[in-house]
Formats: C-alpha cells, structure tokens, sequence
C-alpha cells in the first residue's frame, strides 16, 4: 500500500453552465479548483450556500460535466483522467474505485430495500446470499427496522430513504468516497450511527471528500477543509433550473 | 472488452427527400445498454432498425463482433447468414409485442420456436425451458398452451421478452418496450429487463421517448433530434447536466410527480 500518495488528484477544474432557455446565459460556477486527497483522508468541502459544493461533488464523480482541467483517480495503481473520458472509463470507475451517497435515493419500482441495498455488490460478481446478508448487515446497523427490508423505499420516510442510499453506496469498499449531507434529514441516533460509518471508512484507508453542514459532524469525521469559493459575478438564484 | 460488440459509422437514412436520420457513429461495448431518445419523428426507430439491418442504410457500416464469425458488416452479409445472426446472436424486442410474436401458435411454441433455430430438437426439453422461461418473466406455467390472443398487453410483453431471450443472445435492440402500458405493467417489465440485462451481461441498444425510462435501464444516452445526434454521454450526466438546448428542453419537459 502506497498510503501517502493520493488516491485522487483535481486541478484547474472549470465547470459552468450554459442556459439555452434565456439565450445561452453562462454561469460560472467552478474556476481553477486543486485540491488531492489521499487514502485514509477525508476532506471537508466548506463554503457558503451557492458557492458550488455540490456541483464541485458533482463533477468529481462525472455527474456533471466538466468544461477543463483534470480529475485523476488513482485505479490498478494507475492515474485515470476523467474529464473528457469515455462513458465506459467513467463507469468503471464508479463500479471499482468511487462511491458517492446523493441526498436522495432514486427509488426503483417494485426493489425491495435489502436488494436495492444489495444490488451494487451483486453486480461486482458477490455471491447473492452474500451480497443480501451484508446488505441486511448495513440496514440493521442504520436503524432501518427489519419488517421494512422486504417492502420498496418508495413508501419510506425521507429518513429511511436517506439510510438505504447510504447503506447502498457504503456496501462496496470503494476506495474513494464522495458524500453529498449524507446525514441531512437524519434524527440524532440515526446520524451518529452513519458517522461512525464514515469514520470506519476514512480509518480503514478510504480516501472521502464530502459536504456536512452539522458542525458536529463535520469535526467528527473531517481531518482536513477546503474552501470553495463563490464564483466571482453574483450566481443568479435561476441556477436550480439547470441543476435538479 | 477490447473490441467494441456494435460499431456504427457515419450512418445515414433517408426516405425520398426527407433525411430520417444523419451521419450517426457509436461504439457499443459489451454488457453495455445504450438508449436513444428523442421526440417523435427524429429518427430514433429508423436508426435502430438501420443497426439491426432490417433497414438498409444509404451510406455508412455498422460493424458487428459475432460469436461465431468475428467481425462482420451488417449491411454486407447475405440475407440468409443475416437472418441466421438475428436468431441466434441477437435478439429485438418491438413496441407491439403481436409483431414480436406468432399470434396463432402457443406461448410455449412461440418460445421454443427460437430454441428450434438454434439447433434444440429434444421435445420435452424445449417445453421444459419454455415453462422455465415463463416463470422467469413471471407468467403462470399454466398458460404455456394458451395463445397470446388470449393474453393481455403486459403479459404479451413478457412474452416477447422470454422468446427473445432464451436462446441467450449477446445483443438486443429494443423498440419502445414499454410504450402503449399502463403505468403498473410499465414498472414490471422495467424491473424484469433490468434485472434480466444484468443477470445476462446483454448488451442493448434500447429506443424510447420516455426519458424516465432511460434513467432507470441505460448506462449511456444519444439525444436525436431531427435525425441527428445533438448530445450524447453518460446517462445520469446526460439528463442532469445537458448541454445542447434540446437536451436541456426535453430535461425541462418532463412533468414532475
């Protein structure tokens, strides 16, 4: 294990978005963003609202597209570029080496919870009884009442949704971690239970960068900020039409 | 992986005057699902049936990585060897699933018709991996002598999917799969094809209007309009960061529920 080099490396990232619908109104949101996390780190985005935390996550996991610079992930021992990679490079990607836990769970119809849960480990070739067992590990862990495992999320509290995401993208050892206020609508008990999650993660070598409004959970799991800064002209509060 | 599964090049159609669609390039690798969306009358079903070399494409290859014969060009092999490939290597799923299907024979002859064209000669076992299939695209093994006539829309569906599918292809086109059901029966074969796509390791070029679908089935996305692919990438990337106006339209049309 190469511990000290970094399992993830940003530099110059650029990203704006170009509004069609008011005559290609350009928004710049990301300029010249560097920063490098290395396993066993993990890095606190901070910054007012609106100064482009979530679209910097974003990017970073190829969700939005950025317009410059470089993202490297560190995979096989090897640096993939994933700005301007092919579909398939980012996929692999996302399948091997980096997880990411959004705000919301995107419900299937008709999935149970324990194989939404399931299902990324499933498809890395674990056998399903596994994947399954682990997944109802994970479940049981973040409070989500066994009675609930069999049933579709679609019907859970925004809570319980929360807690499936997390189990779903904690199932797999990614190497890299981004997190989007993995706790945000969580009650106290439920949210120290992903905390000490996370920070079984960031222990065991994972490299996370992520965005946690609690302070308090933000000093539990964060040995180290960094500050995103607002864009220089003022971002006009239109933004969230582009960005849902 | 090294070899794309599907590689199209410069593909163009047109009918008469009017241009279906343009200049279309893509690679498909394997275990991929690609979708192609669009409005109506861009091109989408043109392209796909193009690929699928039921249609014959005024200029440009689509290039295929066969099983049996290593890379052939679709549009230059001969009808025969053509048919042979669609049987036994790939399989198309149609929006109306009485064209995907014989109407006037059984279900279960309408599946081990497709295990008969891959050799299958064993009665008892084509009508066991027909009851098999049947089971797997959740309809009652009692049904297996029934006719689809008597079969209801969804059920219809499931069962063009199964005859599709059990001869094991490496590559299926699929037309609106779920276009013209109720909601309920949408969300059944969704489920149903995405697990069977995973389980499979298929590779799909799936055409659809309905971007939700798209999300829900597909790893990458081209956006037609007017026969020409004006964006493409990254499904998720696609429909939450889109680039080209069209795009960002067809993302701000959809109705919120």
């Amino acid at each position: 294990m190469t511990s000290s080099q970094p399992a993830l490396r940003v530099s110059g990232l650029a990203k704006s978005f170009t509004v069609h619908a008011q005559d290609g109104l350009s928004l710049p949101v990301l300029r010249d963003v560097s920063l490098a996390v290395s396993p066993g780190e993990c890095l606190a985005l901070v910054g007012p609202s609106g100064a482009g935390k979530s679209t910097l996550l974003r990017s970073l996991y190829g969700n939005y597209r950025a317009d410059g610079g470089s993202i490297r992930v560190r995979q096989d021992d090897l640096w993939t570029e994933l700005v301007g990679a092919e579909p398939r490079t980012v996929l692999d990607v996302r399948h091997r080496t980096m997880g990411f836990v959004s705000q919301f769970l995107r419900v299937i119809p008709r999935v149970s919870a324990v194989d939404v849960v399931a299902e990324p480990l499933r498809r890395r070739g674990t056998d399903p009884a596994e994947a399954r067992q682990r997944a109802e590990f994970l479940l049981a862990m973040l409070g989500i009442p066994a009675r609930l495992w069999a049933l579709p999320p679609a019907t859970f509290s925004g809570g319980e949704q929360q807690r499936v995401n997390i189990a779903r993208s904690l199932i797999v050892d990614y190497p890299i971690l981004l997190l989007d206020e993995p706790t945000a609508s969580l009650d106290a008990a439920n949210r120290d239970g992903v905390v000490e999650l996370i920070c079984q993660r960031r222990d065991a070598g994972a490299a996370i960068v992520g965005i946690f409004h609690d302070g308090d959970v933000r000093d539990a799991v964060a040995t180290r900020v960094h500050e995103v800064l607002p864009p220089a002209s003022p971002t006009p509060a239109s933004l969230a039409g582009v960005s849902p | 992986m090294s070899v794309p599964l599907l590689s199209a090049r410069g593909v163009g159609k047109r009918f008469g005057g009017r241009i279906a669609c343009r200049d279309v390039s893509f690679d498909l690798w394997p275990g991929e699902v690609l979708g192609i969306v669009g409005e109506s009358g861009s091109g989408k079903t043109t392209l796909l049936n193009c690929l699928a070399g039921r249609l014959v494409p005024d200029g440009g290859t689509v290039t295929y990585e066969s099983r049996s014969a290593g890379s052939v060009d679709v549009h230059r092999l001969s009808e025969a060897r053509r048919r042979l490939l669609a049987r036994t290597e790939w399989g198309f799923v149609n929006q109306d699933a009485r064209e995907g299907l014989r109407m006037g024979v059984s279900a279960g002859a309408n599946i081990g018709e497709r295990l008969m064209a891959v050799g299958a000669r064993h009665y008892g076992e084509i009508r066991g991996q027909a009851a098999d299939w049947m089971g797997r695209v959740e309809i009652d093994v009692e049904r297996l002598d029934d006719r689809p006539t008597t079969y209801s829309g969804g059920m219809r569906q499931r069962l063009q999917i199964a005859r599709n599918l059990v001869s094991n292809p490496r590559l299926v086109f699929m037309d609106e799969p779920t276009g013209g059901l109720d909601v309920s029966v949408q969300a059944r074969i969704l489920d149903l094809l995405r697990g069977l796509v995973e389980g499979l390791h298929l590779s799909v070029v799936l055409v659809t209007h309905d971007l939700g679908v798209a999300r829900l089935l597909t790893h990458r996305l081209m956006v037609m309009q007017g026969g020409t692919v004006v964006e493409q990438g990254l499904t998720d990337q696609v429909l939450d960061d889109p680039q080209h106006p069209y795009t960002q339209m067809l993302v701000a049309s959809i109705l919120p529920v």
